[in-house]
């Protein structure tokens, strides 16, 4: 295998334009009158933009409460890291407490987004419960934290990235990348 | 040239002027400050971020404001604050600047926020810290006050986004202003067109024309068609001699009141750092008006002291 080789991941998986539909119809069970629908950046704001439509145009479900979280403040590896270029203002526009909140994140990894997310949600208020929606679980969790809902799930390498990318019209598409390999602690995923 | 500012990889180190610092990385805090001001209002207003770091205000000189919301900025990002009045500590009992940073550094600080009354002070403690530790400058003599230039941007940019097509006008003791440099370069550095400055020919420092801004003695004419008036305090306290007849004079003349700001395009803006002056520099009328910003700038400078505080204490582990 070539290092640092970016290519399409539907040698293994179905198109992300179809995990997405496969996810609408998992997720549609799921919405009850007080769910908000709620995306981590960046990733899981384009699913939550496109399931918004899948759901509201097709199954004729409205005005579904959501917001966008940037996890940004919250993560475990701040330190490290330090703040992304493009970091964008959260946003929940409703009232969190007592309410349902699915959280929908692209790729599903080590849990250590998921665990941000959370946090950053208390803060906010005390919902009634936090439901996971992942497009695709990798594998490869690190916390007891595994999503409720996905589109599909692989087990991945630790030296292999698999990432949600968006086109300039909105298109939505996987990228399997292999990293050059490192040494297995400290590792930073998203 | 070695910037002091940044790190090798051009990512914020400390803060000390907005000169040198280049476009993008005066967007970068601009940018991020946007998302400090929805964390005010949230229910729990703290995030984790400078959690487990300690921050010392270390004031040399006097500040209410401005030692304030810094200490909300370190608070609202979980840091814990130790904020000394250093004028009634031990620099009174003879103690040297770098002994009482020695010994600040010692007890684990993390963050240094520096007001001194000479220029240059916070340079002089940057270059003395070791690598882990970092410098914020909150005003030094008539040098630079880098997070007020900053959020006086932030502000100005929430009401008139497009910076490119501004006229801004500085009023004041120019002279004696850190905060009138530090807003000329900042407005020059994000390339806001046209910069005036309107001030008596004392309280203007030689060759101000220089950094780039078109000087006006007239206020009347200097206000004319600006989208922004920037009013500076008439600083008593660091004038020596006699540099102006008497307030009442001053007021008359460079005083902004209603009737001098209609001059201006009707929708201008109008900030002033305070403490104001009300009936010297501006008038109660115009402070509490319809175009005053003046209170708003107090709160974004929170969110502007944490997205400093943050950008410097992430991304120490190489890049991301």
């Amino acid at each position: 295998m070539s290092s640092n080789n970016i290519k399409p991941a539907d040698s293994q998986l179905a198109s992300a334009e179809e995990l997405l539909k496969t996810l609408a119809k998992k997720l549609q069970p799921l919405l009850q009158a007080n769910t908000a629908l709620v995306g981590i950046q960046s990733g899981g704001v384009w699913l939550l933009q496109r399931l918004l439509v899948l759901l509201e145009k097709d199954i004729a479900i409205h005005a579904i409460e959501h917001g966008t979280l940037d996890v940004s403040f919250y993560r475990d590896d701040y330190e490290k890291r330090g703040l992304k270029a493009e970091n964008r203002p959260s946003q929940i526009p409703f009232d969190v407490d007592n309410k349902h909140i699915i959280l929908i994140d692209d790729v599903f990894y080590t849990g250590r987004t998921t665990r941000a997310a959370m946090n950053e949600l208390f803060d906010y208020g005390r919902p009634a419960s936090i439901s996971l929606v992942a497009l695709v679980n990798r594998g490869g969790r690190e916390l007891p934290i595994v999503p409720q809902i996905t589109a599909a799930d692989i087990a991945l390498e630790a030296t292999q990235n698999l990432q949600l990318v968006q086109n300039s019209d909105g298109h939505l598409s996987l990228e399997l990348q292999s990293l050059p390999l490192q040494s297995s602690s400290g590792s930073t995923p998203e | 040239m070695n910037n002091p500012q940044l790190d090798t990889d051009g990512r914020l180190r400390h803060l000390l002027s907005i000169e040198g610092l280049p476009k993008k990385i005066l967007n970068q805090i601009l940018d991020t400050a946007e998302s400090f001001v929805g964390v005010a209002e949230r229910e729990v207003k703290k995030v984790p971020l400078l959690r487990g770091k300690t921050v010392c205000n270390l004031f040399f000189e006097n500040s209410t404001r401005t030692r304030t919301t810094f200490e909300i900025a370190a608070k609202r990002l979980s840091a814990d604050v130790i904020s000394l009045n250093v004028n009634t500590s031990s620099q009174s009992k003879g103690e040297t600047i770098l002994d009482t940073v020695d010994n600040l550094i010692a007890m684990h600080a993390d963050m240094f926020v520096v007001r001194h009354s000479q220029s240059g002070a916070a340079h002089f403690i940057a270059k003395h810290v070791p690598n882990h530790i970092h410098v914020i400058n909150a005003g030094d003599g008539r040098h630079s006050h880098p997070t007020q230039g900053l959020l006086d941007m932030f502000t100005i940019r929430k009401y008139k986004p497009d910076l490119h097509n501004l006229r801004v006008a500085i009023v004041g003791d120019v002279l004696h202003s850190r905060v009138a440099r530090s807003e000329i370069h900042a407005l020059t550095t994000l390339g806001v067109p046209e910069v005036r400055v309107i001030a008596p020919k004392t309280l203007l420092p030689a060759h101000v024309e220089k950094l780039g801004v078109h000087v006006f003695h007239d206020l009347q004419a200097g206000l004319k068609d600006v989208d922004v008036v920037m009013m500076l305090r008439l600083q008593n306290e660091r004038m020596n001699g006699a540099m102006l007849p008497s307030p009442q004079e001053y007021f008359k003349t460079y005083g902004l009141t209603q009737e001098k700001l209609n001059l201006a395009k009707p929708d201008a803006i109008v900030l002033h750092p305070g403490p104001m002056n009300r009936g010297v520099e501006i008038d109660s009328s115009v402070a509490d008006g319809a175009q005053s910003v003046i209170l708003p700038q107090v709160t974004y400078g929170i969110a502007i002291r944490m997205a400093v505080m943050a950008m410097l204490a992430g991304g120490q582990g190489g890049q991301a």
